[in-house]
């Protein structure tokens, strides 16, 4: 018996696997990627211009596979059309449906439809072959590439960013709500998860980018933009700031009220989840990226050892944050809601709520993001960098 | 814009959807009115002898697959003063009674569980399509058919009571033998207790015994703190007993 | 679109769903029309009224028929061709009354090996009206 204790006879075996800890962490990467790039497009940071467009695609492509690993989860795939037909209203995981068919059609495919406009159209007139039809079909019938159609494309295009910004927090945030108001359950119930969920899900969404673009850089032997990644390491370490005093807030609170649930939860992060926890969450995936970071915002550090320091603190947040999705979702089913005992998750290699299934979902983005840079390329051929063309906004300023 | 994998998921879905549509409507059982009645538990501890013929009644009446739980007996053994700590355990659920116990002295007891049929149920709230809901008749149910296995109320149920039928693939529970009390039958695990530790309630029936005992005896459910309205009613439930 | 979305919700969303609130209003039928296991001791008692007169009697006058028999719907629908076997008293007198620290103290238990020192319980006890009246077979 993996039982260390007295758990309800029911609860020996979690319910949630480790695809519930994959889902999070995917939209969390979504919702963060957009939020980077609605950084250039509302706020007009114009740093980090050159990651606009790479940051719109990433979130593409790890919105596509979101479902995935929830269709993997149901015990009935078949019949999760009747989240659609008849949703109810009183639960929060019903919005899912419809808040991701709402993210993905009217705001991040728009947003990069009117973004690429320009280009789809040029290309469907430049390429030959399936290449052509492609572009033909992706251009929706339009070819008007007028200065006044690219101005209204870059209008509407702000507008859906603008609506963009309260989607993608709702798209994350409702998932942190899914666990935070579980009161059955003293580890997730809590008004503070949504918060903590939008945040860390923008600390991962501004890693993953920044790493992608590093990445890619490097693949297409062109030079970095400092510029650029100092800034989204600067916009990394706030919201990071930000994301570790929510946790800590979380914590402090719960060791000084110590209620019914205390010492359970307690033990529970001593043993079972403290290398996860502790180790790969606060420590690795949290502490050392906030202090590597800052420490360069206060002292002088050459270009390569930024890099270098970016790379890692990146590498270290994605683990941290995945390790964050890990401790909510298993660490909530780890002890028993009699608060006398724990159980152990068995994670199979082989099955279909398994290891292997769990890395093939993480990788397939990647894959998905290679195409999708393939044919809506976010850079020109002529810069070294990606550049989108400048809003209406910026060249009135300009004149 | 409809993908090819969107279309690929939507069709097994509709076909699924379209069976039950042209299946019709089932029999309705005669002479039981729905309205008229609002069913609950009595557990009385003190007479609890934890002889686990309810576990395996319960299993009997209602094909519950091994390893897994409808309703289940725990023993408890409260040493001294500590409220807190407990120790409690149930082999099997209580299914084949249990072992001797190694305790010795304190206070020791059995405390049957299961699904409380809650009047502000949390499981029935966080259900995303509405597969599991409480009838009219007060008792919280699962439609097998309609229930996509999400687990969301398996984690939403603070007492424990809900498992994923590895078979089926949706959520279970005790259904107060639903079957039976719309029959007027009493619920299986009732009629195989034999010192009379659980009794069926209708909290509508002027004349069902427990309105009287209610205003006799001293009546707890558990985790009241959580507000859930629970329909199973203990007698003498310890303060211990989580 | 929306006007595709309510015409696909029409043909797909069953019949009966939300007749009583937010579900599957068959589902209640459904339910209410599981098999059957245990007859219930009204049943039993229709045809074995005789045992019913010996129970009533004694100490086990509050025990179902079913809590020993076990479940037996099928008999009562057909007494002839199904007949039940009788339980093993070795194996389930001990499940009430083997002694346990947890059950109540008035409840009457023994530790089986010093009461009959393996002696099966029928031999002295007859489990429809079990107390040991003056007279009774005992070693």
């Amino acid at each position: 018996m993996p039982v260390d204790g007295f758990m309800y006879p029911n609860e020996i075996e979690l319910q949630w696997s480790v695809l519930i800890v994959v889902y999070p962490f995917i939209t969390g990467l979504v919702a963060g990627a957009f939020i980077l790039a609605s950084l250039e497009r509302i706020f007009h940071v114009a740093a980090v211009k050159p990651t606009y467009r790479l940051a719109l695609l990433t979130a593409l492509a790890f919105l596509l596979v979101a479902p995935l690993p929830l269709q993997l989860h149901l015990g009935h795939p078949e019949r999760s059309l009747e989240m659609y037909l008849t949703p109810h209203k009183t639960s929060a995981m019903a919005m899912f449906g419809f808040v991701y068919l709402w993210y993905l059609m009217a705001v991040i495919l728009l947003e990069i439809w009117l973004d690429y406009r320009h280009e789809i159209v040029l290309f469907s007139q430049s390429t030959t072959g399936w290449k052509r039809l492609l572009y033909r079909a992706l251009s929706l019938g339009s070819s008007n590439i007028s200065e006044g159609s690219l101005r209204v494309d870059d209008r509407v295009g702000w507008v859906v960013t603008l609506i963009g910004i309260p989607s993608a927090f709702l798209l994350h945030g409702y998932v942190g709500f899914i666990f935070g108001s579980v009161k059955a359950n003293p580890w997730w119930s809590s008004p503070l998860m949504p918060v903590v969920f939008i945040f860390s899900a923008m600390v991962s969404g501004i890693s993953i980018v920044l790493l992608i673009y590093m990445a890619a850089m490097k693949l297409r032997r062109q030079s970095i933009d400092m510029r650029c990644v100092d800034t989204i390491a600067q916009y990394l370490l706030y919201t990071f700031i930000i994301d570790f005093a929510l946790e800590m807030l979380d914590l402090i609170h719960r060791i000084y009220e110590a209620d019914e649930s205390f010492r359970s939860l307690d033990f529970m992060l001593h043993t079972q989840l403290f290398f996860s926890q502790v180790v790969l969450q606060i420590v690795l995936g949290t502490v050392i990226p906030i202090l590597t970071i800052g420490f360069i915002q206060i002292f002088d550090v050459p270009e390569k050892l930024r890099r270098m320091a970016y790379a890692v603190c990146g590498c270290l947040t994605i683990v941290g944050i995945f390790a964050m999705r890990w401790n909510v979702v298993i660490g909530g089913q780890l002890f028993s809601k009699s608060f006398l005992g724990y159980t152990t998750y068995k994670l199979d290699l082989i099955s279909r709520e398994g290891e292997l299934v769990a890395a093939a979902l993480l990788i397939l983005p990647f894959i998905i993001l290679a195409v999708l840079v393939k044919i809506l390329p976010p850079w020109t051929e002529s810069q070294a960098g990606f550049v989108r063309e400048p809003s209406v906004c910026e060249l009135g300023k300009e004149a | 814009m409809i993908t090819r994998r969107k279309l690929l998921m939507l069709l097994p879905a509709a076909a699924m959807a379209w069976e039950y549509v042209a299946a019709g409507t089932p029999e309705i059982s005669p002479n039981y009115s729905r309205p008229e009645h609002w069913w609950g538990m009595l557990v009385d501890i003190d007479k609890c002898i934890g002889c686990g013929n309810c576990v395996r009644a319960c299993a009997a009446e209602n094909s519950v697959p091994d390893g897994y739980f409808r309703t289940w007996v725990e023993r408890y053994h409260v040493a001294g003063w500590q409220q807190e700590t407990p120790q409690v355990d149930s082999p099997n659920g209580g299914k084949n009674g249990f072992p001797p116990s190694k305790a010795v002295g304190g206070k020791n007891f059995f405390v049957p569980k299961m699904c409380n049929h809650c009047e502000d149920s949390p499981c029935t709230q966080v259900c995303p399509v509405g597969a599991t809901f409480r009838s009219i008749d007060g008792v919280v149910l699962v439609d097998e058919k309609y229930c996509l296995g999400c687990r969301y109320c398996i984690q939403a149920c603070p007492y424990g009571c809900r498992f994923l039928h590895p078979a089926k693939h949706t959520a279970e529970k005790c259904s107060l033998c639903y079957h039976r009390i719309t029959k007027g039958l009493t619920t299986a695990c009732c009629e195989s207790c034999p010192t009379g530790a659980r009794q069926l309630a209708d909290l509508k029936n002027p004349k069902d015994p427990i309105h009287e005992y209610l205003k006799t005896h001293s009546v707890q459910v558990l985790k009241p703190h959580l507000a859930t309205g629970a329909k199973v009613y203990y007698h003498d439930l310890d303060g211990s007993v989580r | 679109m929306l006007v595709v979305f309510l015409l696909v919700r029409a043909q797909f969303v069953p019949k009966s769903f939300g007749q009583f609130g937010h579900y599957r209003g068959d589902a209640l039928n459904e339910l209410a029309s599981k098999p059957i296991s245990f007859a219930g001791h009204q049943t039993c008692e229709e045809c074995h009224s005789d045992v019913l007169e010996v129970k009533k009697a004694g100490k086990h006058a509050g025990v179902n028929c079913e809590a020993c028999h076990g479940p037996l719907a099928k008999h009562a629908e057909d007494p002839g061709s199904v007949v039940p076997q009788l339980p093993d008293t070795a194996v389930l007198c001990a499940r009430c009354h083997e002694e346990n620290i947890a059950k109540p103290k008035a409840f009457p238990q023994v530790v089986s090996a010093e009461h009959s020192g393996g002696v099966v319980c029928k031999t002295c006890h007859q489990p429809h009206s079990p107390l040991l009246q003056p007279g009774d077979k005992k070693s």
